[in-house]
């Protein structure tokens, strides 16, 4: 029988999330080259209805785990993949590096006794192991690591890689996991949201983030107005975030949020290492500052040197007419 | 109440990381190491925590490090830390995130412990495995990312706030519990003169693995699952395409212009 590259996905009321697909996707790549076959695991209240979605995703079987908790539950998810790993001939498994991964993969890998690389950019087989690339240091340098026991477990930086496209014409075999008894110590009792409906920024594609040049929280509305018109979220550096211009949850950066966009925006940000460690794996970063030396213009594929207070409105309108077109 | 805190010594995070020729490694000469910023947000909350709990309550200190660890330890004592433990043993050199789980499991667990409080990752490596890992060898609950910590008038239980994308979570938990602390927790205090002095006087343990009833070869690097092949520099990044001495309308349409055509990014 062919052993299986299983990913964990993810979702949160019953709404599969984006790093689902992205795990699917490169899952389909690890296990063509491994002559495996992709599985998947989906946890949850609501999990069930999800398998279908799985299924078009390129999911040739999919694990269920059905509770009646709406929320996610540290102890019941591990219990749910450590048993979901022991029913499958799972060689690889993949997870997100997202707030539930972060928490959940730790303590299975430990659970089952094997090795974990956690935030991972790239994957790849090599000689019919599974290679991880990683950032470390805040993303000073990379280490590439290998995992000598089975499974093999890696988490999976948001926005690494694209998502699987769904078939219709595909589906999957739902297999109902009975996991094993578990009674919670620690339970979530309310979620409480803080973002509007803008996609968080570990998951954004497009971020627009303001310093303390910012110099007021409502000054930030004109960043707003710009990324409504791009579909951006907003994002904030900590001088902005301790000056009381923004929310932490805003914060990008060493303490805050490591973002991985495919565009990134920089208005009146210096460039600290400590705020590169957060955002410089973004594909493309754009630096608007009225200081030429200012560092981030050197680690920018584009900036204009000016007054942002005056090239956020005419970039807003730039933007305007050309997704106008 | 037996407070704990686990703690790594880390590289500063202005360091610059040059990866070495051979690719085994980053040069170490020049570093400066400190207490991982998260942790000090861990310390902060141990040191609230007793003295909220008051009565024989202390905050002990557990890491895993070499001989260098111990100037962090004391910053932690001089920040008001009753006692630590320094697990310095060479074979934990290169293990894995749950091979220094173990060791520091084991500590704590021949130290006494209703409460363990952590960092959410080390800004060295950036795993955030140990507290999890640790979570699991003690068989306690663990919540990651906490904004806000409360606990019952009677010690049994916590209420916590954990991060997570778009939102927050409450949380509830019995404890002995694991908390993995986030920036805007706390503001950590910093060490004073006379916490300075009397940290020198505070008891550190040193233990090595077989002094925890460990086996180096299980535990440490020779028994490490996760194997690391090589550590890659950063590639060079070409020079970007500045705008300078443009009018701001003429140099935000350019703009514009390369991200749609040049980086087909929007
Ligand atoms: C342990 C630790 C952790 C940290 N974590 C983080 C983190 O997570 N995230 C983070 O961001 N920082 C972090 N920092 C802080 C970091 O070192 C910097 O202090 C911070 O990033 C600076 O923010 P800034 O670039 O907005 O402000 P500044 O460095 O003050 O830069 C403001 C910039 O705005 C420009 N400017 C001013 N007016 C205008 C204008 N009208 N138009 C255009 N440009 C203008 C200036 O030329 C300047 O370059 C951390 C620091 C430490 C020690
Ligand atoms: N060697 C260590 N000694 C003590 N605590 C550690 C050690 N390594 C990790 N930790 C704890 O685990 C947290 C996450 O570290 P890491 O899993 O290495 O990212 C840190 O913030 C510390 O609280």
């Amino acid at each position: 029988m062919a052993n299986e590259v299983l990913v964990l996905a993810e979702q949160r009321e019953g709404t599969l999330k984006k790093i689902s697909l992205e795990l699917l996707s490169i899952g389909a790549e690890l296990a063509e080259k491994t002559g495996a076959e992709l599985t998947a695991l989906v946890i949850g209240n609501g999990a069930e209805a999800l398998a279908k979605t799985l299924g078009e995703g390129g999911a040739k079987k999919v694990y269920v785990a059905e509770t009646a908790d709406k929320y996610y539950n540290t102890e019941f998810y591990t219990q749910a993949v450590v048993d979901a790993v022991g029913q499958s001939q799972a060689a690889i498994v993949l997870g997100g590096a997202t707030s539930m991964g972060r928490d959940l993969l730790p303590r299975a890998a430990a659970r089952l006794g094997t090795g974990l690389g956690t935030d991972c950019t790239e994957l790849r087989i090599e000689d019919g192991k599974l290679v991880m690339r990683r950032p470390v240091y805040s993303g000073k340098a990379y280490v590439e690591l290998t995992v000598t026991t089975s499974p093999a477990m890696a988490s999976v930086r948001p926005n690494s890689y694209g998502q699987a496209s769904l078939d219709s014409s595909k589906s999957a075999e739902v297999v109902k996991l009975a996991v094993k008894d578990v009674t919670p110590r620690a339970t979530v009792k309310e979620t409480i949201k803080t973002a509007g409906d803008k996609p968080d920024l570990t998951e954004a594609e497009i971020i627009v983030s303001g310093g303390r040049a910012m110099k007021a929280a409502e000054n930030f509305k004109i960043l707003h107005e710009l990324a409504d018109v791009i579909g951006a979220t907003v994002g904030a550096s900590r001088a902005a975030v301790d000056s009381g211009y923004a929310p932490h949850s805003m914060q990008v950066g060493q303490t805050g949020k490591v973002v991985n966009p495919k565009l990134y925006l920089a208005f009146g940000i210096s460039g600290a290492i400590q705020h590169l460690a957060g955002m410089r794996t973004s594909k493309v970063i754009v630096a608007i500052n009225k200081d030429p030396d200012a560092p981030i213009f050197q680690k920018a594929d584009y900036g204009i040197v000016d007054d942002l207070y005056k090239v956020v409105p005419a970039l807003t309108e730039e933007f305007k007419k050309l997704l106008a077109e | 109440m037996k407070i704990i805190v686990i703690l790594k010594q880390v590289p500063d995070s202005e360091t610059k990381i040059k990866v070495k020729g051979d690719g085994s490694g980053i040069e170490t000469d020049g570093i400066k190491y400190v207490i991982s910023p998260y942790d000090e947000y861990a310390v902060e909350e141990a040191l609230k925590l007793k003295e909220k709990a008051g009565g024989d309550s202390t905050v002990t200190v557990v890491s895993a490090g070499p001989d260098r660890t111990v100037e962090s330890i004391r910053t932690a004592l001089a920040m008001g830390a009753d006692a630590a433990v320094h697990v310095n043993d060479p074979a934990l050199e290169g293990a894995d995130s749950l091979g220094v789980a173990r060791a520091l499991a084991k500590a704590i667990q021949d130290n006494g412990f209703d409460i363990i409080f952590a960092g959410k990752q080390g800004i060295d490596q950036d795993n955030s495995q140990v507290p999890s890992a640790v979570a699991e060898l003690l068989d306690i609950p663990q919540v990651n990312i906490i904004a806000k910590f409360e606990i019952t008038e009677d010690k049994s239980k916590a209420t916590v706030s954990r991060r997570i994308e778009g939102g927050e979570e409450t949380i509830e938990t019995s404890l002995p519990a694991l908390f993995g602390c986030e920036k805007g927790l706390n503001e950590p205090r910093y060490a004073s003169l006379p916490g300075i002095m009397k940290a020198k006087k505070k008891p550190v343990k040193t233990v090595d693995l077989a002094g925890l009833g460990l086996d180096a070869g299980e535990v440490g690097a020779a028994g490490s699952h996760v194997k690391i092949l090589k550590w890659i520099p950063l590639p060079e990044r070409q020079a970007g395409k500045i705008l300078q001495g443009m009018e701001t309308a003429e140099a935000s349409k350019e703009l514009v212009r390369l991200l749609r055509e040049e980086a087909k990014v929007i």
